[in-house]
């Protein structure tokens, strides 16, 4: 006979406080739950549980029972279950909950082990904080402040280690800082599948190193710097750049591929600095490619492109052109602008009847995340309705239509036509409108060029490979001389003769939401930090060329790239 | 309003001839040309600055001559007027005396005209490297001249007793065979 499914809840005491917790659930995140912060050092909720650093000791019971009848031992003091205290301190991250475990984490034998276990972490701590680009967001900063003894016992002198080792190209090590947690070692082997950091040494001559002749020089290194909850770790790019608590962070989304891995923007006065992962679960857990943190330098970029003219002239040889070739325009718009641009891209190609293409770009999917697709948001030119079948890498079509002199005037939406397959002479036969934030080989051959943003200048919605709309926010100002893609798209459409369409968010969105049923009950404003899923049954037909990655599985076996 | 009507008393005779006012204010002129001086001729005179002042925040160099700023930009960050902008540099490993200590300002300005002379950078300052010493008196013809730069700063500041020698403490131990 089978029993009858249960909810896999079990209800454990933290702090006097009762909660149900999944089984499975350790303490520490059982903690969380009820605010109770358990300190700790190399428990990852991403990673597996080693208990070495014996910060979240905790004291911890179970309900009394008579070992002959199993009856409860009641309490004559207080009328309750007795609780059967563990006379000796327990680590949270390797206790998972068990049904009625009684759990103290501010008893005075709680308190002495943690400021026992800091003591001896500071020991060697070289506590040079003050040249740590950790600091403001080190663990050991913070526990020492709110779990420490606040004075040191320790007279003699200090450990002295390397302080510049390079792990790889791109991340830095300070021996001395480091507190053997094993998370880099962790995440190196169990996420990154390249393990090649480990413990040398024994005692105080301890270290973390790369195996003989390998470095740390993986596409995921600076996730180990991330999670360092030290300042041994640090970027290499960012290191003695700025100090973090100057820095302003925008939730922000990487654009590299179609994974749409969720990122923190950290600037200040109008200047990026780094690039960091935000945990979601769902797309990219806590982690982020080397790939996309330095995606951000094209922002101050020598090639950006500046206006010469007023928009309101741009716009008027823009609509000059298209008058001049009335049902013989093209437009290309690219996988990498947002789901609001797509949707005005849309309206401009329908003003100008012209025949609306995007470019794709493939690349071999690493498995984690980055995927296939290159472009961040063809999706969302296929929910707007911009596209009805997958773009191809070569515009063959526009080619051929430019070489038989069907087509006069191109409207380019930030791709480089050339390569795409377009040659010199036929971007010389027609005339090219060029929307974009970098000098190319089109914005070179175009008539009229608008100078437009980065990703990380404009806010807007991108849709990644699991149709999960997600928001990208604003993180720095426009660079002067550069116009927001939306005005400058619904300056044009106006132009070409359609509605007159707004080009901030909030009012765009309810266009938006007016004329697309997928996006029917959305608005920029309630779209939330983790996005939302979207109906992809829709597509289901499209042979996407994503393979799988981290939280994605596709629908279908890949199609190779060679029939994109 | 109410209007309330003030009697005006009459000057007496000896009021009415001025004789014992200028009487009594040449009393105070005289006394002044033989009693001691209390003024000063400034600028050729210079006043005497009690310990504590707070005049023009400067940077010092150790006893031996060695830039203590390691840019950490408290002060930065503590400034209430935003008069501080410091930009971080790496020491290079080459430099022996000093490449143990990592991290020094590439630059670091001041800006007067937003100085407040609150003295929070001195406080706040983990490496007791910047002070607020005894010049008060700053003037520029620009705005850009009112910016102290860190050479400016370097040569106001001058060399200050250090109780402490941290950075020197870390050499010590890899003298004493700490070394790992």
């Amino acid at each position: 006979m089978i029993a009858p499914a249960k909810p896999d809840l079990v209800t454990v005491n933290i702090d006097g406080q009762e909660i149900a917790v999944p089984k499975g659930t350790n303490v520490i995140e059982a903690a969380r739950l009820v605010n109770v912060d358990v300190p700790h050092y190399c428990y990852h909720p991403k990673l597996s549980v080693v208990g070495n650093c014996r910060m979240c000791l905790i004291e911890m019971g179970m309900p009394a029972v008579d070992p002959a009848t199993k009856a409860p031992i009641m309490d004559p003091a207080t009328g309750k279950q007795k609780i059967n205290w563990i006379p000796r301190p327990q680590i949270g991250c390797g206790t998972n909950v068990s049904p009625g475990l009684h759990v103290k984490t501010t008893s005075p034998m709680v308190k002495d082990a943690r400021e026992g276990v800091m003591e001896f972490l500071l020991i060697n701590h070289p506590l040079d904080c003050p040249i740590c680009d950790q600091a403001g967001e080190c663990k050991l900063q913070e526990q020492a402040t709110g779990y420490g003894r606040g004075y040191s016992r320790f007279v003699e002198q200090k450990n002295v280690k390397p302080k510049r080792t390079q792990l790889g190209p791109r991340v830095t090590l300070d021996d001395e800082r480091c507190i053997l947690c094993s998370r880099c070692i962790r995440f190196s082997k169990e996420i990154a599948k390249d393990d090649v950091l480990g413990f040398v040494d024994r005692g105080s001559y301890s270290t973390l190193t790369c195996y003989p002749g390998k470095k740390l020089e993986n596409n995921y290194s600076l996730n180990t710097v991330d999670i360092c909850p030290v300042g041994a770790l640090t970027s290499t790019d960012f290191r003695f750049k700025m100090r973090v608590w100057f820095l302003k962070q925008t939730n922000a989304i990487d654009t590299e591929s179609s994974v749409g891995a969720n990122t923190v923007v950290w600037s200040r006065e109008g200047t990026i600095y780094r690039i960091t992962p935000r945990r979601n679960d769902e797309v990219n857990d806590t982690w982020l490619a080397d790939s996309a943190r330095v995606l951000y330098k094209v922002v101050k970029a020598a090639d950006r492109l500046a206006a010469t003219e007023t928009i309101e002239a741009l716009v008027a040889r823009a609509a000059a052109l298209f008058k001049s070739a009335p049902g013989a325009i093209a437009v290309v718009g690219s996988g990498r602008s947002t789901l609001e641009e797509h949707f005005l891209t849309r309206h401009l190609a329908n003003a100008l009847k012209a025949s609306a293409q995007l470019v794709s770009r493939v690349g071999q999917g690493d498995k984690l995340l980055i995927s296939a697709d290159r472009n961040p948001n063809v999706r969302g030119a296929l929910v707007t309705g911009l596209i009805k079948t997958l773009p191809t890498q070569q515009l063959t079509d526009l080619a051929a239509q430019i070489d038989a002199g069907k087509i006069k005037v191109v409207v380019a939406i930030n791709e480089d036509l050339s390569a795409a397959g377009l040659t010199a002479a036929q971007l010389a036969k027609v005339a090219i409108v060029y929307l974009g934030a970098h000098a190319n080989a089109t914005s070179a051959a175009a008539k009229v060029v608008f100078p437009t943003l980065t990703v990380f200048e404009k806010s807007g919605t991108l849709v990644n490979q699991q149709f999960r709309i997600q928001k990208t926010l604003k993180a720095v100002p426009a660079a002067a001389g550069a116009t927001d893609d939306l005005v400058v798209l619904s300056l044009l459409v106006a132009a070409a003769g359609g509605a007159t369409l707004p080009a901030e968010l909030a009012s765009l969105w309810k266009v938006i939401a007016a004329e697309v049923p997928a996006l029917a009950t959305m608005s920029f404003a309630n779209l939330p930090e983790t996005g939302l899923v979207l109906d992809a049954t829709p597509f289901a037909a499209l042979p996407f060329v994503e393979g799988e990655t981290l939280h994605y599985k596709p629908a279908q076996p890949a199609v190779a790239a060679a029939t994109a | 309003m109410a209007v309330i009507t003030v009697e005006r008393k009459p000057l007496t005779f000896l009021e009415r001839t001025y004789l014992p006012q200028i009487a009594g204010g040449l009393k105070t002129t005289f006394k002044h040309l033989i009693a001691p001086k209390k003024t000063l001729e400034y600028p050729e005179q210079r006043p005497a600055i009690p310990v504590g002042y707070r005049g023009v925040p400067t940077l010092v160099k150790d006893p031996n001559g060695r830039e203590k700023c390691v840019s950490c930009q408290l002060c930065e960050f503590v400034c209430p007027p935003k008069a501080i902008r410091i930009t971080p540099g790496e020491i290079p490993a080459d430099q022996a005396d000093r490449a143990h200590v990592e991290k020094g300002p590439q630059a670091f300005d001041i800006d007067m005209l937003r100085c407040i002379y609150c003295g929070l950078c001195q406080e706040v300052c983990p490496e007791e490297a910047i002070f607020l010493q005894n010049q008060f008196s700053m003037s520029g013809y620009t705005r850009a001249e009112m910016v102290n730069h860190k050479d400016r700063l370097y040569e106001l500041g001058g060399t200050l007793p250090d109780a402490h020698h941290k950075w020197d403490k870390k050499k010590a131990a890899e003298e004493h065979g700490n070394t790992h």
